[in-house]
């Protein structure tokens, strides 16, 4: 690999590859992933960070069941008045939003927004990243240095720019939204499962299973691939942490969901500006759940970073 | 005509425009600084603008905070009244009218000189006349000149559009006779606007005023507009710092009325209401404009003055009733039952009480109740959503798909937050058993195009009155745009009930006849129902308590002359 | 040394290419294309049709990119609709502010950042240790435009102590000569107007530096605790080196070498639009002004933008590329 443009966020995920790849093979028959787990059953931090995202990921889907009121009725509408918004009460355990819709069943369907911007964001940017990475660690040569090359070009764009750019492009939907967010995770993924892959295709199974007569592809996608996945998880595990906020920084530039009414954290806290001098708590609130999600995937991916990382194993 | 039709649509839109008003009641204690005696001569006052200006020669001027510097920069031959929106003297003492009321003679002061020590005279007037009335090129683009095209018509390139304008001519150096072709309510109310401010025609001539570059969608001004305005008003122009959004303008020693009590004013442009009133509170601005509603109780409790104008606008849900040929509008909107189900559908009682400062009114009709032609008997549409869906089910449209749009980052004096507003009648909407289909585009220029050209099936827009005319409101909105159609942001309806109902109130000379004719177009309009009016609502401004003398006026035309500041 | 910068220079070439087909097609996608980006969207279709014909937007597409091409290197990128100024010039005029901004706040972030960094590492598993973890975690979890709003609300509003807006208090009657308004202030002697231009950067830069001080404290302990576990300072010390010479030779050098990319990336980032804490602080900087383009759609403005950023970007990686080869020697001869 020639170094092209000085990019060092480029060679320390190809660090990191190489890292995740390079593992000890055998280890008397306990599999990485085993061995991983059973680290972290006993890591504190991961602990936390698991049951973070275990209960974002209750409430969001059970949502309906939970959450005590309609997220859209403005149902206390009419006790709204410009200067003082109805707080907690008997029904409305956080009270009431500035147009008189219950803050707690609008906070616990906002779960479902941020998760889908998230998953759907990280998984497009995840799987174009890794047919790129594919490309490129599978084929070598030309198509390496073309593939690598286009991703070069979408690194040197900074990513907040390159979300706006792309928002702007398409236009103002959820749907641009989340492939805005994923464009800008592509390199990430593509270079990571690239460095991981040219670990891989060297090692002894892999050159084996060529010298046995297999064919190339069955190579890459049965025996490289799966092994060059362990980094892609963990990075996709903090790009969720990336999406939530990048998107809550999208609703604020004004290129968020169109629809307005439909809970969304990132909204909520927008939209809440300009009463935080009324109710704080509008802002406070949606605020705390974008970080405790955040933090809460950041925990895992980290420790499952570690867990993977022999550097770490010691 | 298309293209002319759009522009003025903006017009309408175009944030505080000026002038004459109605006889605003007389403001209540808070609504006016403290006339401070200890108050002293000079200082700087730091004012928070909401937008930048655009540049400073009234006459291509369309937007209210190029209009709120000029307002200081220059004076009209008329005015309004401070605080009020009575046609008061300015520049021209005071003025005769022929009997067939078509010939005007206005008797100037003597002792005015422009701030280019340019002397101000009938022919300095007929000077800026001509002037108008000669644009050609660009300046004679709907874009540059929207306000002499919308008040006068057409210009002497333009033989085909109809000019208000006839002629000037200085008969002496104090006495200027204006010669129109036919009466209308608009002339001589029009000349407080601020659009038809006096200029320096020295100045004019010598920074090539008339000169724009450019293209009719992105104008480029030239130095007169940007460095050089030359005005009689109690300010000068100091400097324009465009990156920094600053404007400051300096105290015109030689002014001919009451010289102005600050040395220097800065207008510093901070477009997001909360970072306003922060700063305010802050401590690094005196003052700002557009207070939002739920700002009023905080500020007062931190010592700050809230002055509230009164509301002269109106705000309405426009609806598409879907005559324009080869559009995408929605046929259902043709039905009445179907427009009367929308209005039933709101509850704008709730929405005056909730969304809109203390003060705002729910609206019957599209004049502001203070407004001569204003009538309680108009048919009403007071909310009722079972009789919304009844409508809806007689007229087999239950569940009809609308596509109702509303701006972003915007607050305008009719409506401090569009995202709110929408959200509520929204949900009325549907609760009613309408199917919507939000689209939210930016304020300028995406949105105002959007709807002007009728892309919407509702829209929200309003409007701030010029003066106490019953048609700046009414026939702004739907007169015959021409080919027996009202405009496109209304739809392009066709009802010759309201075309003839305005067009006959407007040529009407007698001002009693004329209101009652007003009040049946007022009938005619609420009963054809082409959109719903939804509210009245005050705004306001915010001054510290070092600040006194800033009078509200309900066209948003302060005068910063009076205004002084204590340390 | 040379062969390195100019090796380092030519891969520059394909970058800039790519990136200006790349905003090239992008400007062709967009919603009307070239014509409306320059003219605005009131832009009439016989304007359009001019438009198309005047610039060639009729001709064939490789024809146009290498207009566009030119034009680009001659930095222009047209005018901007809504102020009616080139957009290179509304660019030169913001960006002095952005970068005095992103200096402060990352002279915060590596005046606390390493430090920090280095002590957590040193005192590895002591609480200052899982403090600042904690602590960088969080860092890059917190939306930055909420951060941006509770020091304004807190210490700008409700306790005063610094201003809270804008680049410089507009009272102060302050000379502008480059546009760094610190600057600008120490060159004029007008030393007031340099304070109050400084500390009109404190809030926004603390805001703006947190991200970038999370991340350097994160590498800098983990690039030390990778450093001290190093055979070679295992062997220095057992060579009986003291102390303070260990430290300073070889763990502090070689644990900064990855803390010093970190800190030209970040820079990089930084530079290219702190967009959203820019915008809570109305600081005139390139940021705000982003902001501002993509609620009016001022397309002109933001292909141009994005472009100089772009370039500003890659060209920062070069230099922290360049002072990584100076700082290492092996990078030069890979």
């Amino acid at each position: 690999m020639t170094a092209s443009l000085g990019d060092r966020r480029r060679e320390r995920i190809d660090a990191l590859a190489a890292r995740a790849g390079a593992l000890p093979e055998g280890d008397g028959g306990v599999s990485l992933v085993k061995s991983a787990f059973r680290r972290l059953r006993r890591n504190p931090v991961f602990l936390i960070g698991a049951v973070i995202v275990v209960v974002f990921l209750l409430v969001a889907l059970f949502a309906p069941w939970l959450a005590p009121r309609d997220p859209y009725a403005q149902s206390l509408l009419s006790e709204v008045r410009q200067g003082s918004i109805p707080g907690s009460r008997e029904g409305y355990p956080l009270g009431v939003d500035q147009l008189g819709r219950d803050l707690f069943s609008r906070l616990i369907y906002g779960s479902r927004q941020s998760l889908l911007i998230g998953v759907v964001s990280t998984v497009l940017g995840a799987v174009a990243g890794m047919m790129l990475g594919v490309l490129a660690g599978a084929f070598g040569g030309l198509v390496d240095t073309l593939v690598m090359r286009f991703v070069d070009i979408i690194l040197s764009v900074p990513g907040l720019l390159m979300a706006i750019s792309i928002s702007v492009l398409l236009g103002q939907n959820q749907v641009s939204l989340m492939i805005a967010i994923a464009v800008t995770q592509i390199p990430l993924f593509a270079r990571l499962l690239r460095g991981s892959m040219l670990v891989q295709r060297d090692r002894d199974y892999a050159v084996a299973a060529q010298a046995l007569g297999v064919r190339r592809r069955n190579v890459v996608l049965g025996h490289v691939l799966p092994n060059s996945l362990s980094p892609v998880i963990v990075q996709a595990t903090l790009s969720l942490a990336t999406a939530i906020i990048e998107a809550a920084a999208l609703s604020f530039l004004g290129l968020g969901d169109p629809d307005i009414s439909r809970p969304e954290w990132g909204a909520m806290l927008a939209s809440a500006q300009s009463v935080l001098s009324v109710r704080a708590e509008l802002a406070i609130y949606p605020a705390l759940c974008i970080i405790v999600v955040a933090l809460g995937f950041t925990l895992v991916g980290e420790s499952l970073r570690e867990a993977l990382d022999p550097k770490f194993r010691r | 005509m298309q293209r002319r039709r759009t522009t003025r649509a903006l017009a309408a839109s175009a944030a505080a425009l000026t002038a004459v008003t109605l006889s605003a009641c007389a403001s209540s204690d808070r609504d006016s600084a403290t006339t401070d005696d200890a108050a002293k001569s000079g200082g700087t006052l730091v004012f928070g603008a909401p937008g930048d200006p655009a540049m400073f020669d009234p006459a291509f001027a369309t937007d209210g905070e190029s209009f709120r510097v000029t307002r200081q920069l220059y004076d009209g031959l008329l005015t309004t009244k401070e605080g009020s929106a009575d046609i008061a003297p300015a520049l021209s003492e005071s003025y005769d009218v022929s009997d067939d009321g078509l010939t005007y003679t206005f008797h100037l002061r003597d002792d005015v000189t422009f701030t280019d020590g340019t002397d101000f005279n009938a022919e300095a007037v007929c000077a800026n006349f001509e002037r108008w009335y000669n644009f050609e090129g660009l300046a004679a683009a709907p874009a540059a000149s929207e306000y002499y095209q919308n008040v006068f018509g057409g210009f002497a390139s333009t033989p085909d559009v109809p000019s208000l304008y006839k002629s000037c001519s200085a008969e002496d150096a104090t006495t200027a006779v204006v010669e129109i072709s036919q009466v209308t309510s608009r002339f001589p109310a029009a000349l407080t606007l601020p659009s038809f401010a006096m200029q320096s025609p020295t100045a004019l001539e010598k920074y090539d005023a008339n000169n724009l570059s450019g293209n009719e969608d992105a104008l480029t001004y030239p130095a007169y507009a940007l460095e050089h305005p030359t005005g009689t008003g109690p300010f000068k122009l100091e400097s324009w710092d465009r990156g920094n959004g600053e404007v400051t303008i300096v105290r015109n020693e030689d002014y001919w009325g009451e010289p102005a009590a600050l040395d220097k004013i800065i207008f510093r442009t901070i477009s997001d209401g909360n970072t306003r009133r922060q700063e305010l509170e802050a401590g690094s601005i005196d003052g700002y404009d557009l207070v939002a509603p739920a700002d009023y109780a905080a500020l007062e409790d931190g010592g700050f003055q809230v002055l509230p104008r009164d509301p002269f606008n109106i705000l309405y849900l426009a609806i598409n009733g879907g005559n324009i040929a080869g559009s995408q509008s929605n046929p259902a909107l043709k039905d009445p039952r179907v427009r009367q189900a929308i209005a039933y559908a709101i509850d704008r009682d709730t929405i005056v009480k909730s969304l809109l400062p203390d003060g705002a009114e729910a609206a019957i009709e599209f004049v502001p109740p203070t407004v001569d032609g204003w009538t309680e008997d108009v048919p009403r549409y007071d909310y009722d959503p079972a009789k919304a869906k009844q409508l809806l089910t007689e007229a087999g449209a239950m569940g009809t798909t609308l596509r109702f749009y509303y701006p972003t980052d915007v607050s305008r004096p009719y409506l401090p937050d569009p995202a709110a507003m929408f959200e509520v009648i929204n949900k009325n909407l549907v609760d009613a058993g309408f199917t919507t289909e939000p689209v939210s585009l930016p304020w300028n220029p995406d949105y105002l195009d959007a709807v002007s050209a009728g892309q919407a099936d509702l829209h929200l827009l309003g409007w701030t009155g010029d003066y106490n005319d019953a048609y700046n409101f009414i026939g702004t909105f739907f007169a015959d745009a021409g080919g027996g159609q009202s405009k496109e942001e209304f739809g392009a309806f066709a009802s010759p009930e309201i075309f003839d109902a305005l067009a006959t109130a407007d040529a009407e000379p007698d001002p009693a006849t004329r209101t009652e004719l007003y009040q049946e177009a007022n009938k005619a309009i609420m009963d054809f129902l082409p959109a719903v009016p939804i509210s009245h609502s005050p705004n306001a401004l915010a001054v510290s308590d070092k600040v006194s003398g800033l009078t509200p006026s309900p066209l948003s035309a302060e005068d910063f002359a009076t205004v002084s500041i204590s340390d | 040394m040379l062969r390195f910068i100019v090796r380092r220079l030519l891969q520059l070439i394909p970058i800039l290419l790519g990136l200006s087909i790349l905003l090239f097609a992008w400007l062709r996608a967009l919603p009307g294309g070239p014509a409306v980006a320059a003219l605005g969207e009131r832009a009439t279709p016989a304007k359009i049709a001019e438009y198309n014909r005047v610039f060639g937007l009729d001709e064939p597409l490789w024809t146009q990119y290498l207009r566009f091409l030119g034009r680009a290197l001659r930095l222009d990128f047209g005018t901007s609709q809504t102020t009616g100024r080139a957009v290179t010039d509304e660019f030169f005029t913001r960006f002095p502010g952005t970068v005095e901004l992103t200096v402060f706040a990352m002279v915060f972030a590596i005046g606390i950042g390493i430090p920090l960094g280095y002590l957590a590492a040193r005192k590895h598993g002591s609480w200052i240790d899982s403090t600042s973890v904690i602590g960088s975690l969080l860092g890059v979890t917190i939306p930055v435009f909420f951060l941006a709003y509770l020091f304004r609300l807190l210490f700008a509003v409700q306790l005063g102590w610094l201003p809270g807006s804008g680049r410089q208090d507009v009272r102060m009657e302050a000379t502008h000569v480059t546009n760094f308004y610190v600057l600008d202030g120490l060159l004029t002697r007008e030393w007031d107007a340099a304070w109050d231009a400084l500390q009109h950067l404190i809030l926004p830069g603390i805001a703006l530096g947190t991200i970038p001080l999370a991340i350097i404290v994160r590498i800098t302990r983990a690039s030390v605790l990778d450093v001290v576990n190093e055979d070679y300072v295992r062997t220095a010390q057992a060579k009986g080196l003291a102390n303070d010479t260990v430290r300073r030779r070889h763990i502090l050098r070689n644990a900064l070498l990855p803390v010093s990319t970190t800190i030209g990336l970040q820079t990089g980032l930084l530079l290219s639009g702190a967009v959203l804490t820019e915008t809570v602080f109305a600081f005139g900087g390139v940021g705000s002004t982003l902001r501002e383009a993509i609620s009016t759609r001022d397309y002109a403005l933001l292909q141009g933008f994005i472009l100089i950023l772009a370039v500003v970007y890659v060209l920062v990686n070069l230099l922290v590329d360049v002072s990584y080869g100076l700082l290492d020697p092996r990078v030069r001869v890979k």
